[in-house]
This record gives C-alpha cells, structure tokens and sequence, in this order.
C-alpha cells in the first residue's frame, strides 16, 4: 500500500505543477460568468442556463483533465527513462499500475471538488439555497465514473503505440458512450443479424458511463436518487474499474519496459 | 541605425495612415450590398444554417418546461410533435398524440430499469410546480426564457417565439412591459403576423384594461389574416377564431350585443367546434331580446 501511495504521490504533485487545470478552471469561471452577466428580460432569479452551461463545461474540463493526464502516465516514464529504475526498487508492476491509477483517480477528484465548489456557488448566488446532498451524489457518481475512464485509458495507454492515438480512442468510446450508450439495444433492434447480435453484445459489455451523468437532475432541482440505487452505481462503476486495472496489469506484466 | 524619435515617428505616420484607411473604407463597405456585416453576429457566423438552431433551441425551451424529461430521437415522440409550452398558451393547434407520460415505455432490460433512477422519468410542467410538484412556484417557467431569447435572436422571422415568450412572461411572471417589448420586437421582424397581434391585443385587453387598443390591434389581425391565400387560410383557422371570439367577448362586455354576435357568427365558420359557439348567439340573441322588453308597453 506504502508503495502505491507513494507512485500516487507523485503523479498528483505532477497534476498540480502542470497548466492543464489552472487553464481549464479559468476557462470554465470566465465562461460562466460571461454567461450570468446576460440581462434576460430583467429576471436575475434565471439559473438552470448557467447551471447547465457550467456543468457541460466541467464534464468537459473533467474528462479532458483525466484522460491526457492518465494517458501520458506510462508512456512518459518509458520515454524519460525512469521505467527501469522505477521497477529496479520494490515496487511490483501490478503496484506501478494501481499506484498510477490512484494517483489520476485522485488528481481528478480534486479537481472536481474545485469546479464543483465553484458550481455550487455560482448555484447559490441565484437560487439561494445550497442542496449539498443532492451535489454530493452528482459528484460522487462524477468522480466514479472519471474512475472507469481513468482505468480504461490506463490500459489504453499500455495498448496503443502513443498517447495522442489512446487519447483520441479513449475521447471517441467514451463520447459514444455517452451519447448513445443508453439507446444501443434500441439500435440494435433496427439492424440485420449478426450485426444485430454484436451490437446488443456491446450494449451489455460496454460500461454505462451515461448512468453516472445525473446532471438534468441537477439542474432541474430533481428529488434526491434514492441511496440504494446510488450505493449499486458506485459498485457498477468499482466493478468496471477492477476490470480494466486487472486487464492494464496482465498487458504490463507481459510488456517490455525497455 | 534610426534614432529611437524617427522610429516613432514613423509609427505615429503608420498610425494616422491606418486610422485615415479605415475611416474611408468603412463606410464603403458598410454601403456595399454584398456585405455581411449587418450588426447581427449570428447571421454573420452562422448564415441561414442559424435557423436550425434556432428550432432546436426552441425545443431546449420546451425540454426545460418538462425539468428534463423529454423524448430523445430515439424515443417515442408523437406526444411532443408540437411543444407544450406553446400548447399551453392556447392560441397554436396541437399535433400530440400518444402517452406523453410514458414515451419511455416499459423497461426494456435491466440496465434501462436500472438507468431510469438517474434521469429525470416523471411527466411535469413548469408552470404546475415543475419536479418539486410545487404549485407556489410555477413562476419558475421564467427558466424557458434565456432559450427563448436565444432562439429569438437566431431566427428573428420565427413569430412562435415572440407569442410564447410574450405569453409566459405576461401570464406567469406577471411581467407584462417586457411582453410588450417582446411582441413589439416581433412586430418590428414580422409586421404582417396576426398571431402576434392576437397576443398583443391579450396583453392590452387583460394586463392593461385598455379594451379600445385591444380592439384595434385584434381587428387589424382579422384583416391581416383575410389577406392570406385559402391554403394557408385553411391551416390557420384556429388564430381567426381566437381573434374573432375575443372580439365577440370584447364588444359583449361593451354591450354592443349585435356587433358581438357578428364576431361570433364569424367564429362559427372556422370552428371545429360550431355548436358551442352557436349556443353563445343564442344567448347573446336572447339578451338582446330582453333589453328590448322593456320598451314594450302592454295593451291592456
């Protein structure tokens, strides 16, 4: 565990020493503000625009903080040379991969506390009132789900030659996720046999990253999920993140590192 | 090597010739007939392709009016053909059919069953207390407007927009002045549109109390509406007979009974519905009847 935290350590002091956050949370406040600065007919209670708006960008700046940061993981210790005498120490290949997967996990859960105290307030400042368990479950199945995309990039990134091809595989499936994930069987249905078949397959086998997307509930003021089903989300999502940490570590043990 | 005066100097030129450029460009271009620059920087960036958007921000609008609930292109969306939001102003013909509380359909899978825990999946309307089943706060259909507004100004040619938003604002955030702005706007973009006038003339008639002006502007859309071709004519009956029958309900409350019934008379021909309105001439006919009775002296 020592040796985890450790490999963890560094790559959230990397995270903070580079711009790419800085850079994007600028970007999302300055948008927002822009954005609440507009007169629409005199009513400064309007807010759900702003939340939305504010949310897409944060989803955005989120996945884009996850997965170059997690892609660039590996591929960068092997190009500088540290691989090597990383492994020489005690510190086991299954140890390296999980200590950098913790260590993105984690990076990407401050980061989401930035913009979502940010949210928050920006939400208060209109609606005057704070819904702190209803933002706890939105960020906490956020953060969950940046954890299946962290894995599944870490497992791309032993896959693919170079970080900008993972980065760019890993943008298109989760975007497709996203957008279509839900609405793969219904897809599925419309099409001839086997392609029929494969893409109800995939629809069973892919994770569903569109579930841990509660933003409309957000945004229109929706009761709470119940516990139960959100408790059974975060293990959906620890499932799939086992997964794909288990297929990274049987790609590394078998890779060369030289 | 130049003295560092020369080089500014020759800046200072530079300046005074770029400053002397563009002071006479300008307003050739600005004459030019092939320029884009109109002011508008929707038009200029998006060309006619920002009607496009301007429709799907006007179903944001209608999408924001359910809290979210609302059929994707991959659900069933016959119950959302025409947005609620305009429905429910009354003065557009609805093309819904079909279960608007349950387009989702049964569960398909357990993933579906699983995943409808984390969207919005119950049937609401802003104005009726949104996801909170709140009634105080149906003011809350004021978080329709900024796509409103944004779809406006995309498509000024887009007459819907300017009634809907003129109708929430004016009914449920008690805001008449900006409504007025809004149709007034509308007018501006779409001078012949008498669905425009007909909300114009609410606005007179039921926030102002200002029935002669209401008068005016509702006749003029019956003139307006006269002008059309018969098959336009035909798709628009709904709007003649809202115009005429708050014309019939205006001259009843002035008490000029015939001219009331005229307009009803009127409204008769292009309702669906002409039973009903012929109950209300009987009516009208009935009283007008019995303010004659007085004058009737008995003979014996």
């Amino acid at each position: 565990m020592k040796n985890i935290f450790a490999v963890a350590g560094v790559v959230i002091k990397e995270l903070y020493r580079r711009k790419d956050f800085y850079v994007l949370f600028i970007v999302t406040v300055l948008i927002c503000l822009v954005m609440a600065s507009v007169n629409i007919y005199n009513d400064a209670k309007i807010v759900r625009y702003l939340k939305e708006i504010c949310l897409l960008l944060v989803w955005i700046s989120s996945l884009v903080i996850a997965i170059t940061t997690t892609a660039r993981q590996i591929p960068a210790e092997r190009e500088n040379r540290t691989l090597l005498p990383l492994l020489a120490k005690p510190l086991t290949r299954a140890q390296l991969i999980v200590g950098k997967f913790v260590g993105c996990w984690l990076a990407c859960g401050l980061t989401l506390l930035c913009f979502y105290l940010f949210f928050g307030a920006l939400a208060a400042s209109r609606e005057h009132q704070w819904p702190l368990l209803n933002y706890f479950q939105a960020a906490a199945l956020h953060w969950f789900m940046l954890g299946i995309v962290v894995a599944l990039a870490l497992l791309g990134s032993l896959v693919f030659a170079a970080p900008s091809s993972n980065s760019t595989i890993c943008f298109v499936v989760v975007g497709g996720i996203l957008f279509v994930g839900r609405h793969l069987d219904q897809v599925a249905l419309t099409l001839r046999e086997p392609v029929r078949t494969i893409v109800y397959a995939v629809y069973f086998a892919v994770p569903h990253l569109e579930l841990f997307d509660v933003r409309d509930l957000v945004i229109h003021n929706w009761p709470l999920i119940p516990w139960l089903y959100f408790s059974l989300a975060l293990l959906y999502a620890l499932g799939y993140i086992a997964v794909f940490l288990t297929g990274a570590c049987l790609v590394f043990r078998r890779k060369a590192v030289n | 090597m130049r003295s560092p005066r020369t080089s500014l100097l020759l800046l200072l030129a530079l300046l005074v010739f770029c400053f002397g450029l563009a002071a006479q460009l300008e307003p050739q271009f600005q004459a030019w007939p092939g320029s884009r620059s109109t002011g508008d920087l929707f038009n200029v960036m998006l060309g006619d392709s920002r009607r496009l958007f301007a429709n799907e921000f006007f179903i944001k609008a209608d999408e924001y009016y359910h809290s979210g609930y609302y059929p994707t292109m991959f659900d069933d969306n016959a119950a959302f053909q025409t947005t609620h939001m305009a429905a429910d102003t009354g003065a557009v013909n609805s093309r819904n059919h079909g279960d608007e509380h349950g387009f989702l359909g049964p569960t398909r899978n357990w993933i579906d069953a699983f995943g409808r825990h984390f969207f919005p999946d119950r049937h609401t309307h802003l104005d009726e207390g949104g996801a909170s089943d709140d009634l105080s706060g149906s003011e809350n259909v004021r978080e329709i407007l900024p796509w409103l507004k944004l779809s406006a100004d995309l498509d000024p040619d887009n007459v819907q927009t300017y009634t809907v938003t003129a109708f929430w604002l004016r009914v449920r955030m008690n805001n008449p002045h900006e409504a007025d702005a809004v149709l007034h706007e509308g007018l501006r973009h779409c001078p012949d549109s008498y669905d425009i006038l007909f909300e114009l003339g609410r606005l007179y008639s039921e926030n102002y109390h200002d029935t002669d002006r209401a008068r005016n502007v509702w006749e003029l859309g019956v003139r307006k509406w006269q002008k059309l071709d018969p098959e336009t004519k035909k798709e628009n009956r709904l709007i003649l007979e809202q115009l005429t029958i708050h014309l019939a309900r205006l001259e009843e409350d002035a008490g000029d009974l015939p001219k009331a019934i005229e307009w009803f008379q009127a409204a008769q021909k292009v309702s669906l519905t002409p039973g009903v309105i012929q109950q209300q001439i009987n009516r009208l006919q009935f009283k007008l009847g019995q303010e004659f009775n007085p004058l009737l002296k008995p003979l014996y």
